[in-house]
């Protein structure tokens, strides 16, 4: 019997060299070619991790598509069963929508950040990163490496809402000292700013800038000419295993005590997926959860109130939704525009009905994208655009086939 | 006359819409909202290729005959009502001995279906990625289709337009004279209907009169769009079995089309599970395989989806339309099991026939609620 850490982030890495170096086999599953999940893998300054213990199996390129009690069902027709669970599938960033927000020319911060420091690419030379949370500083800063004239307009106010949290902000002194190396971004940098529309032909041209109260709703607007718009506005967690696993989610992300353990006894979760807060808090919770997993007690403690001040720091405002037109897209695998998605969820309360109404999160993306914002929007709770007891589209063949146990 | 419809599934939908046309007042309650339950879980198949001759087949045949007039209806009346009706016509195919499923043929023409026997050539013309394996075809011009949630919710259009009311995230409890009693108070009125879908014995039970419905669970599988792989609905001939039969084992019945943004809808699966909705990977992968059976093609294409929910089903499998005959006042209208969408119409409409006391346009006795077949 074998642990098996899902996700190989900071937090699935660390679960799963601990829980080896306290005696248990591991098998580290990922469905991308190579470990470090999000940030690792994609920048070269972070330092690189690696797995160096003879006890962790790493599955490259396999993604866990279903869990059905404790067998895991794999890409590739291949299965495998779990003494232990521990769950770290991280998150994604989220977009908010205005209008042109569908053009090409305009990113999610994560791919832009991907672009300019996997690949080298610019985007163009005048590029405007938006949206909420201390990520847009790497990300700016990431596109300044390149080249690019970048300008970065964050929704909150953190310089104010930061005075409230002086408890939180001695915990997470590291983290400050991580944030002043993107000093470089500050002359380019305004609070209480958004971009609240997108415009051009065939490609963004220009967009049009707000100046926002502290619901976010527009004072002054004004247009001016970019190349190219990256948009974050915080993250979105990926649940759908834990969901289909039976962990209770309460605020939008798994519970966990305060050994990682879920409210299902034998599926541990660590990372983005228990809540946002960076890197290293996900690194920590993943020691916690392997040692946990491996039946180990540690006597360490994490400090989670810098990550629970972000939320206050960076939350999202309602007036957002203002920002909307009728004929704005909601949903893009689907194009579902606003004034559609209205229409037909009037009187609906189900998301499975709003969904089937309206076809918004019916695409492939399965509603990763949208789901938070058609959720916001009618007043819905997020989390069940989450469940997906299919994680990931897999072939009909091999489904059909007859599965392999992976050894 | 005031009717309280307990339920804003498809079933509770079409008979406050039945009822409002003939001039009652309605109030629809539901303890989640439009289509929350089975309606929003599964397919909108309006078939009479799958059910043999009966009462069942009777029902299915007015429903279909009354769904194209009563949108054409409700169009004028609403401005549209565009429920992706797609009268597209369904093709049941034999990959094994092809003389249970001419037999079945022959029965349903003699009660009115049109049933068309047709060469492999033709199915093929039909159908060109079909497997070439089939040793028999018929083909079913009536067959259609609609969005189930978005059949649901235009008839409650209706219902409001004409001055009824939909009340959500209203529980009912129980029924006194004259009255509903639900967690929100007490409603008023003639009559109640109860259309609580696969809920609805719990809540008869409530009413002081218990009817045997259970649950059985139903999954779905859907592609990612594809082009022009599926064109109509096809079936594999074992479905007509296992829609008639009670076992509670697992059975899957191969139904495969194509919607109208492009994805390819594998169903179903026929299990008595409970309300346990977790996912059973067996199941997904049994109606994996005899959809690639059907349509080889489908190999390659991606499954991103799986859905399902629970059909309210009585132990005859027909379901009971009318008055308790133990708690006057207290209507039935439930147990549709898997053709909820496809009878919809014709309930509806039986239901405000025997409430009005008009002539009913079918023969109710097969559904009432005393029939022996319900005995518990
Ligand atoms: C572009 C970007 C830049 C960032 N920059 C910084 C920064 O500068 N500083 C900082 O502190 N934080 C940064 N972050 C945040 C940081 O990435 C996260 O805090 C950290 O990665 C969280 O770690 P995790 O282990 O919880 O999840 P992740 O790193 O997201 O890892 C989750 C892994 O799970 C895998 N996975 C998910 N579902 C499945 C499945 N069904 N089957 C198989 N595998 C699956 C994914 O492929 C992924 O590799 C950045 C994030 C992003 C997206
Ligand atoms: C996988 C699957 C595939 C299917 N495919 C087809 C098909 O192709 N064609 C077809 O015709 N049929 C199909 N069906 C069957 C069809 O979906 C059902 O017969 C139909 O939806 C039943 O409708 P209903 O209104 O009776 O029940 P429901 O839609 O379940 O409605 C009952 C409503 O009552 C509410 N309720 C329950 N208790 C209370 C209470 N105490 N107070 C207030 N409200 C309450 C619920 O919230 C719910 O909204 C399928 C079903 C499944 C599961």
């Amino acid at each position: 019997m074998t642990v098996v850490v899902v996700g190989a982030g900071p937090a699935g890495v660390n679960a799963a060299v601990t829980a080896a170096r306290a005696g248990q086999d591991v098998l580290l599953i990922d469905s991308a070619p190579r470990i470090g999940g999000q940030y690792h893998r994609q920048s070269f300054r972070a330092k690189e991790i690696r797995v160096a213990h003879d006890r962790v199996k790493h599955l490259p390129d396999t993604s866990v598509w279903a869990i059905e009690g404790n067998r895991l069902h794999l890409t590739g027709s291949r299965v495998v069963t779990a003494s232990r669970l521990i769950l770290a599938t991280g998150a994604y960033d989220r977009t908010l929508p205005f209008p042109g927000w569908d053009l090409p020319g305009v990113y999610t911060a994560g791919a832009a950040q991907a672009m300019a420091k996997g690949q080298g690419i610019a985007l163009g030379r005048n590029v405007i990163v938006a949206g909420t949370g201390p990520f847009l500083l790497p990300v700016a800063s990431s596109l300044v490496d390149v080249g690019v004239k970048v300008r970065v307009f964050e929704a909150n106010s953190p310089s104010q809402n930061w005075l409230r949290e002086t408890k939180a902000l001695i915990a997470g002194r590291r983290k400050l000292v991580e944030l002043a190396q993107y000093a470089k971004v500050a002359p380019y940098y305004r609070e209480r700013t958004a971009v609240i529309a997108a415009h051009g032909d065939d490609q963004v041209r220009e967009v049009t800038v707000a100046k926002l109260d502290q619901d976010w709703n527009p004072l002054q607007t004004k247009r001016i000419p970019v190349d190219a718009v990256c948009v974050g506005y915080g993250f979105v967690p990926q649940l759908e295993l834990a969901i289909s696993a039976g962990c209770r989610i309460s605020s939008g992300f798994v519970e966990v005590d305060e050994d990682q353990r879920t409210s299902v006894p034998w599926i541990f979760a660590a990372g983005e997926i228990t809540g946002i807060g960076g890197a290293e808090l996900a690194a920590q919770e993943g020691i916690r959860a392997g040692a946990a997993a491996a039946g180990v007690q540690l006597g360490l403690t994490v400090d989670r109130r810098f990550a629970e001040a972000l939320t206050r720091v960076y939350p999202v405002k309602k007036g957002w939704r203002g920002w909307l037109t009728d004929d704005t897209i909601i949903c893009r695998c689907e194009r579902v525009t606003h004034r559609k998605l209205q229409a037909a969820a009037e009187n609906l309360t189900a998301t499975r009905a709003v969904k089937l109404a309206s076809r918004a999160g019916l695409g492939v993306c399965q509603a990763r994208i949208c789901g938070h914002t058609v959720a916001d929007l009618l007043d819905l709770d997020p989390t069940t655009f989450a469940r997906r007891p299919i994680a990931t589209p897999i072939p009909l063949g091999d489904l059909a086939a007859n599965p392999v146990e992976e050894p | 006359m005031h009717v309280v419809v307990v339920g804003a599934g498809v079933i509770g939908a079409a008979c406050a819409e039945a009822l409002s046309a003939a001039g009652a007042t309605v109030t629809v309650v539901d303890r989640s909202g439009p289509a929350a339950g089975t309606t929003g879980a599964g397919e909108g198949n309006v078939l009479v290729s799958d059910k043999e001759p009966g009462p069942e087949l009777e029902l299915a045949q007015a429903s279909r005959r009354q769904l194209p007039e009563l949108l054409a209806k409700l169009a004028e009346e609403l401005g549209q009502a565009d429920v992706e009706w797609q009268p597209k016509g369904g093709l049941v195919v034999a990959t094994t001995d092809p003389q249970p499923l001419h037999d079945f043929a022959a029965r349903q023409r003699e009660a009115g279906v049109q049933a068309h026997p047709i060469t492999a050539r033709e199915a093929f013309e039909l159908e060109p990625n079909l497997t070439r394996e089939i040793t028999a075809a018929v083909h079913y011009p009536e067959d259609g289709q609609v969005q189930p949630v978005l059949l649901a919710t235009t008839l409650l259009s209706a219902v409001r337009q004409r001055g009824g009311q939909l009340l959500s995230r209203v529980t009912a409890t129980g029924v006194s004279k004259h009255a509903l009693l639900t967690d929100s108070g007490v409603i008023a009125c003639d009559h109640v209907v109860n259309a609580a879908g696969p809920w609805a014995g719990d809540f008869a039970a409530k009413a002081g009169a218990p009817i045997p419905v259970l649950p059985r669970r139903g999954v779905i599988l859907v592609t990612t769009p594809v082009v022009d792989l599926v064109r109509h609905k096809v079936y594999d001939a074992d479905y007509v079995g296992a829609v008639a039969s009670g076992d509670a084992d697992l059975q899957t019945s191969t139904v495969v089309e194509s919607t109208p943004a492009g994805t390819v809808l594998i169903g179903s699966s026929r299990q008595r599970v409970g309300f346990d909705d977790t996912i059973q990977v067996d199941v997904l992968r049994e109606l994996a395989r005899k959809a690639i059976r059907l349509f080889p093609k489908l190999r390659n294409v991606n499954v991103m989806r799986a859905y399902g929910g629970f059909r309210p089903y009585l132990p005859d499998h027909l379901p009971v339309i009318g008055e308790d005959h133990r708690v006057p006042g207290l209507w039935h209208a439930t147990g549709h099991e898997g053709a909820g969408i496809g009878l919809a119409v014709a309930t509806g409409r039986l239901l405000a026939e025997l409430m009005t006391g008009r002539t009913p346009h079918i023969d109710p006795k097969p559904f009432r609620t005393d029939r022996p077949g319900l005995a518990l």
